[in-house]
């Protein structure tokens, strides 16, 4: 009896250590983080992030707000997409925002946010975003965090080359994926080739306001434009366009779009360009794009079609445009932080191609072409390559940079980080990703000064990674720390949409001039009012205005009598607080809108259209205070035929008739 | 000139500082208060200690049924002629005078600054305790009584959520650095006029 049961004993004991020691999947997706990785993401309650990391929601049309190294959502800030939970897109300051000329377009896709540079660096005064859709880009604000300019792209479809902005934020850019006719027309879709084109887009942007126009754009041949990133240092004055689809194919892309085993780097000198059109070069050509604006004084939005856009054909500014042949379809296309290397992430070849600048210049000089593309120059591939990266994965994507020489490069099929070193072309360490790496970004990433310690990689796929939710889970990002020699995973953190791209900075570039309230005494909206005693309700006609205040706990007025069935009721409601942290919302039942949320000392405007008599309720929505819950008011809704005048009251008096 | 008479003059002149500074600060501190609430009071006028503190204590203050701190007080139209005339007489005296001057001079000053606290405290106890009988929410001391919201005089004292803090600000250090010379003025002008009698 004893010795089965010693035996039973002993076979158990080995079965578990066998088991505990056999390596199951499960662990391995870990990978081989180092211990003290939650030591190096923890960021103790009441400590801050040191970094910012802005991550495009892709699909959802947003920008996120994410701190590293904890991986924490600070706030989703609306921009291409209506959002119900902040009134974007809702109320009637923000519909124009979303204005385009197809009309009022409530969603957007995001792509790649890029932060406004001077000399080199990440500045952050703004973050741009582009839209892939209906190609726009936005300009969002770093002090306010709020979205502050969206300009529509004409002649051009699937902005997805975009929104990458020159060293001292001269020019923000926005290209073509989907050429299209250029202007639009009826035609056969199948004459596609040679007829069709690929607009570049050059956004001048005013180093004061921020504001985007359109400088110019380049009437390109049909290719697909993928991306792009500026030259800089001895490069600045340089933009590079990776293609695909050289082909020019219309159907059946997948295969069609990938029989050229290269295609190319499109170089556009932006200076000689500037120049050119300074100078009277260009045509004006008939357009129709919608260019909206936010007035921070008014903090209204005013949407304005503009009819006219400088056209450039590049055989008009010879010695401008250069096409630089790359490996097979690439996909991202990354300057390093010196500007001499070009690398073309050529994501269905075995290599990655690294031209150099200086060789390209050479060949220019030398007249080292091999033959032409719709009359502009093909340089020669050995005169400008400086070498390839030889299998490093499979499906290189993206790359980006530190100070000392590495790449990272994303591979999508392999789904890996490659780091490597550009001027050795030597792999030197490869961690998995979960799973299918899109983009990847280093704070700093597009400039000369990217910041040596953080990656982080942005999954389209994370399958097994968080706790499922039903067919449709979480996209993901995943934290590296870069500063030692060897890619060291510290952390998973779920993602709005899809993050797509990301931009990052060092916290002490926006911190310290993050907007904490909006003066009331500089409010100048139209239909805002500095105190309790200015509230009133004012009908005209149909229309009823009430301007309303709220503060801490109660609005005024606060019981409104006269409205009828079929008024068109609008709550102008201004936010007289001064204090950090203090919105308010509002919300009337029946409203067929978003609430709104207004931030001190802001007013802002919703419409109500009562359908049915009776006495409705209104209230507070943000949880302000002790006394949140008292936070409400009535209106009465009178039949259409009541002669019931106007009348608003709070505590019984009308609001600046008794004092104090 | 003797030290006692220079002394005198720079001690009065001193007075002057009030007109600069502020002569007390009020702190409010909670925790959902990162940076606490404060008020300076000058001898001319109430001042936020960061932009809108006085208009969010009045916020908060509300909800207790204290009263707004009003705009202005009519001691902010006495305070400063007093002090004006005193530091110009005292000046003068100190051109003028004896040390038995200095000394009256330093015993009116006392009397009035001590009229002065006195009379702050009765702003403050009335502030405190002087609720709106429809105030939000009524709070009662153990014993029963209605529970009153004065700051302290001098001091850091807790009240409900808020901790207070009352203390003096350059002004009054200015004030009693120059209130010490005048007596100091006193003290060694009385040596100097045994010396001479000698």
């Amino acid at each position: 009896m004893k010795i089965i049961l010693k035996s039973i004993f002993l076979f158990v004991i080995t079965a578990t250590f066998l088991t505990s020691c056999a390596p199951s999947d499960k662990k391995n997706n870990k990978g081989a983080i180092s211990g003290n990785a939650a030591e190096k993401v923890y960021v103790a309650p009441g400590e801050l992030d040191s970094h910012y990391a802005f991550i495009s929601g892709g699909f959802s049309g947003q920008l996120s707000v994410y701190g590293l190294p904890s991986g924490r959502l600070f706030r989703v800030i609306p921009v291409f997409s209506q959002d119900a939970e902040k009134g974007y897109g809702y109320s009637e300051e923000t519909k124009p925002m979303l204005n385009t000329s197809h009309g009022f377009v409530p969603w957007g896709d995001s792509h790649h946010p890029d932060i406004s540079q001077t000399n080199g660096s990440v500045d952050g005064r703004w973050v741009f975003i582009n839209e892939n859709n209906t190609p726009r880009i936005a300009r969002i604000s770093l002090e306010t965090f709020e979205t502050e300019e969206i300009i529509e792209i004409p002649n051009s479809a699937g902005n997805h080359s975009s929104s990458f902005v020159t060293e001292n934020s001269e020019y923000v850019v926005a290209g073509t994926r989907f050429s299209v006719p250029f202007p639009q027309r009826d035609m056969p879709i199948s004459e596609m080739k040679g007829n069709f084109s690929g607009a570049l887009s050059f956004l001048k942007i005013d180093q004061e306001t921020g504001h985007m126009n359109i400088d110019f754009q380049i009437k390109m041949p049909g290719f697909s434009y993928d991306l792009s990133h500026p030259g800089r240092g001895k490069s600045h004055g340089w933009f590079f366009f990776s293609t695909y689809n050289t082909e020019e194919a219309n159907t059946l892309m997948e295969v069609n779009a990938s029989q050229n085993d290269k295609d190319f780097i499109a170089a556009i000198n932006w200076k000689k360009i500037e120049e050119y059109v300074a100078n009277g070069g260009g045509k004006m050509q008939p357009a129709n794009y919608a260019h909206n604006t936010w007035n921070d004084d008014t903090h209204t939005a005013t949407s304005v079609m503009k009819k006219q856009v400088l056209v450039v054909e590049p055989k008009d500014v010879p010695g401008a445009i250069y096409f630089l042949p790359t490996a097979k379809s690439p996909h991202g296309c990354d300057v390093d932080p010196t500007g001499e290397y070009i690398i073309g992430n050529g994501k269905l070849a075995a290599s990655m191609t690294v031209h150099s600048f200086s060789k390209m210049i050479k060949a220019i000089d030398d007249k080292a072409f091999d033959g032409d593309a719709y009359g502009i120059p093909i340089l020669k591939f050995d005169a400008i390559n400086y070498g390839m990266l030889n299998q490093p994965g499979l499906g290189p994507l993206h790359t980006e940079f530190d100070t000392r020489g590495n790449a990272y490069t994303t591979f999508f099929i392999s789904s890996e980080v490659v780091k490597w070193n550009v001027e050795d072309l030597k792999v030197l360490d490869r961690h998995p990703v979960y799973y299918s790496v899109g983009h990847l970004m280093i704070p700093g990433g597009n400039s000369r000064t990217p910041d040596d310690k953080y990656l982080v990689a942005m999954n389209k796929i994370t399958k097994d990674r968080y706790l499922p939710t039903g067919p449709e889970v979480t996209q993901s990002a995943q934290l590296f720390d870069i500063s030692g020699e060897k890619l060291d995973l510290l952390l998973d953190f779920p993602t709005i949409g899809e993050p797509h791209y990301a931009a990052g900075i060092a916290a002490e570039k926006i911190m310290p001039k993050s907007k904490k309230i909006y003066r009331l005494d500089e409010n100048k909206h139209a239909y805002g009012v500095q105190s309790e005693a200015e509230t009133r309700v004012v009908r005209k006609g149909k229309e009823v205005h009430i301007y309303m205040t709220m503060i801490r706990s109660h609005f005024s007025p606060d019981n409104i009598e006269g409205v009828k069935v079929g008024d068109k009721v609008f709550f102008h409601v201004t936010n007289l607080e001064q204090d950090y942290d203090v919105p308010h919302g509002i919300s009337m039942i029946g409203a067929n809108t978003s609430e709104l949320l207004v931030m001190p000392g802001r007013t802002a405007t919703f419409t109500w259209e009562p359908k049915e008599v009776g006495v409705w309720p209104f209230y507070c929505t943000d949880f302000c205070s002790a006394l949140h819950q008292e936070m409400q008011g009535y209106v009465r809704v009178s039949p259409r035929n009541s002669k019931a005048p106007i009348s608003y009251t709070l505590d019984g008096d009308i609001p600046g008739e008794e004092e104090e | 000139m003797k030290k006692s008479n220079l002394l005198m003059i720079v001690g009065s002149f001193l007075l002057l500082g009030l007109f600069i500074f502020p002569l007390w600060n009020i702190t409010l501190e909670a925790p959902q208060y990162p940076i606490p609430l404060g008020m300076d009071i000058h001898i001319t006028k109430f001042a936020d200690t960061h932009e809108h503190d006085i208009k969010n204590i009045n916020l908060m203050n509300h909800y207790v049924g204290m009263k707004y701190i009003p705009e202005t007080i009519p001691e902010f139209k006495i305070f400063p002629i007093v002090i004006a005339i005193m530091s110009i007489f005292g000046m003068l005296i100190g051109f003028k005078g004896t040390y038995k001057w200095f000394l009256g001079w330093f015993v009116l000053m006392s009397v009035m600054g001590i009229a002065g606290m006195y009379d702050f405290y009765l702003w403050e106890y009335d502030y405190g305790h002087n609720l709106d009988p429809k105030a939000i929410m009524k709070f009662t001391n153990p014993d029963g009584s209605i529970m009153g919201f004065q700051p302290p005089l001098f001091g850091s004292k807790d009240i409900l959520n808020f901790t207070a803090h009352s203390y003096p600000m350059t002004g009054a250090y200015f004030m009693f650095v120059g209130m010490m010379m005048t007596f100091a003025a006193f003290l060694i002008g009385k040596k100097e006029a045994n010396r001479l009698t000698f």
